[in-house]
């Protein structure tokens, strides 16, 4: 059964330097407490885990947290680049930044591989793409390899299963035994959590009972390691119910990660000081 | 682009606004679409709020069916999924939906575009590990350009941005040449317009190479020569497309002022 407790405490019991990490959530939901708690707590040479880095992944790798990045697409979606995604791959600032990439389907299907337990999925795609060659010619592990149909002789696109030290998610709701509700844009959160070794959760609120929403994903809480409540910890993303995206704010984030030292203040001033303890 | 184009009626546009609504007129009632963020969204929900109110919305956020009263700013915006007819997950929308060639057109936009239409959205300049310029990389785009019926694709044009051979090939067009497609096993048939804020290029059906067919009022071809980074072949007597009629371009102006 999930434990419920406080955030710091959650993060510091699951994340340990040198972990493989996703933290999920397409748009929605996405769970920029959690990462900001990551950042407090410094934990360093993480691997971290996304479709869509997004602002969380742009601050935790400002933030010096990773040293490998495995993602899909990496930009500030209507607005341009993550500066800190690209002054990191560009000049290697604050650190070096490993990356592995591929496309949405193709990290879709690692995940659906690693929830399932299987060693690769199976895809059309990739075919002719510069991704295929790069991952085929890496230095490390090959991440894309072309499979032959069993039944049919036709070639395919195997892609290697995601199996995260831990997923980090955040959700609507959970009720006090731990079971997760959410409901809207479902993303990949469900396959991350279960592909995952352990997992947490922040929520919006913790109610007594889970009544059924249309369309909503429950995750048993015994699939989940911690949950922790964290009210408005997506923004500024958001929880379909709770909040709406906050535009303006992804808009402003372009002028505050395109220098370092904006950057560096809005760390100083935004992240370090946000008292940890959140129930 | 900016400039300000007049005819003979007065109503100014920009150029940006005259892509859109040529955009938006490839479009038919009652296709399905998959749209990506930016310049192809603009369009297909102009299209949606004129000629093709039917038009079916496939966002790769798994929002199938979004009926957004204003622009998205995401491909994830809470308008998406509370207007869709029916919300999936990641995995579903590719596997389910795109994969096996249920989707009519695929609308993207690039960074870089080649004469065969391959786009590149990865990295340019340098190589692949030291990039002079990073860019976000593949998203959805890869497997919608592989497996939609048809590709649309709406982009600037700029001799930086149309160039011979694309530096990084992220999403296939027509690879090398013709037969590309086949031999790659790609189910769709590739881009059939590339619609620019000079005018629309098509592929010329031997070659497949990129051909310029139709051109905005006030633009010359000598001009979309200019701005494309290969030798760009002219259609005999390529079109000239009308400008947005006031009806466009109230509904397109009323979509971005709501927005705001």
């Amino acid at each position: 059964m999930a434990e419920i407790v406080s955030l710091a405490e959650a993060v510091e019991r699951t994340i340990h330097d040198g972990d493989a990490v996703a933290m999920e959530g397409f748009t929605h939901l996405i769970p920029f407490a959690a990462g900001h708690e990551v950042i407090r707590q410094r934990r360093r040479d993480l691997t971290l885990i996304r479709m869509t880095p997004d602002l969380i992944y742009d601050q935790l790798i400002g933030a010096g947290c990773a040293r490998k990045l495995i993602f899909s697409w990496g930009g500030n979606p209507g607005v341009g680049s993550l500066h800190r995604f690209r002054d990191a791959v560009e000049h290697a600032w604050p650190t070096a930044l490993e990356i592995e990439e591929h496309s949405h389907a193709g990290m879709a299907n690692r995940y659906v591989a690693g929830a399932s337990g299987l060693p690769f999925a199976v895809l059309r795609g990739y075919n002719g793409t510069g991704l295929e060659s790069l991952n085929t010619g890496h230095e490390t592990a090959p991440t894309i390899k072309p499979i032959t149909c069993p039944f049919t002789g036709e070639t395919l696109t195997a892609v290697a299963a995601i199996r995260p030290d831990v997923a980090v998610i955040h959700a609507q709701r959970a009720d006090r035994s731990g079971n997760v509700q959410f409901w809207g844009i479902a993303g990949v959160q469900k396959e991350a959590v279960l592909a995952s070794q352990r997992s947490v959760v922040t929520v919006e609120e913790i109610v007594d009972q889970l009544d059924p929403r249309p369309g909503a994903v429950v995750l048993p809480g015994w699939t989940v390691s911690f949950v922790a409540r964290v009210p408005g910890g997506a923004h500024p993303s958001y929880a379909l119910g709770y909040s709406a995206r906050d535009n303006d704010y992804y808009m402003a984030w372009d002028a505050i990660a395109r220098e370092r030292g904006t950057f560096t203040r809005w760390l100083d001033e935004q992240v370090y000081p946000v008292p940890a303890g959140q129930l | 682009m900016t400039s300000q184009v007049s005819v003979e009626q007065p109503v100014t546009y920009t150029a940006d606004e005259m892509m859109t609504v040529s955009a938006a007129r490839a479009l038919r009632d009652g296709m399905t679409c998959f749209v990506g963020i930016g310049l192809p969204s603009s369009a297909a929900n102009l299209a949606r709020a004129t000629h093709a109110p039917s038009l079916v919305l496939i966002y790769e956020s798994g929002t199938i069916g979004a009926k957004p009263g204003q622009l998205p700013l995401s491909i994830g915006d809470g308008m998406l999924a509370e207007t869709a007819d029916a919300v999936v997950s990641v995995p579903e929308i590719f596997n389910y939906w795109l994969q096996p060639g249920r989707i009519d057109v695929g609308f993207l936009g690039a960074a870089q575009i080649d004469k065969f239409g391959n786009i590149n959205t990865t990295v340019i300049g340098g190589d692949y590990e030291h990039p002079r310029v990073r860019l976000p990389g593949a998203g959805g785009a890869p497997e919608i350009a592989a497996s939609c019926r048809e590709v649309i694709v709406v982009v600037r044009q700029s001799s930086r941005s149309f160039v011979e051979r694309v530096d990084f090939v992220t999403s296939v067009g027509y690879g090398s040449g013709p037969g590309d497609r086949e031999r790659l096993g790609l189910t769709g048939a590739g881009p059939k317009k590339i619609i620019t804020d000079l005018g629309v290029l098509e592929p010329d059906p031997v070659t497949f190479e990129f051909t310029l067919t139709g051109l905005f009022p006030g633009v010359s071809a000598v001009a979309a020569k200019e701005r494309t980074g290969w030798d760009l072949a002219v259609a005999a007597d390529p079109e000239i497309i009308a400008g947005p009629s006031p009806a466009e371009l109230d509904a397109l102006r009323n979509l971005q002022r709501s927005s705001e």
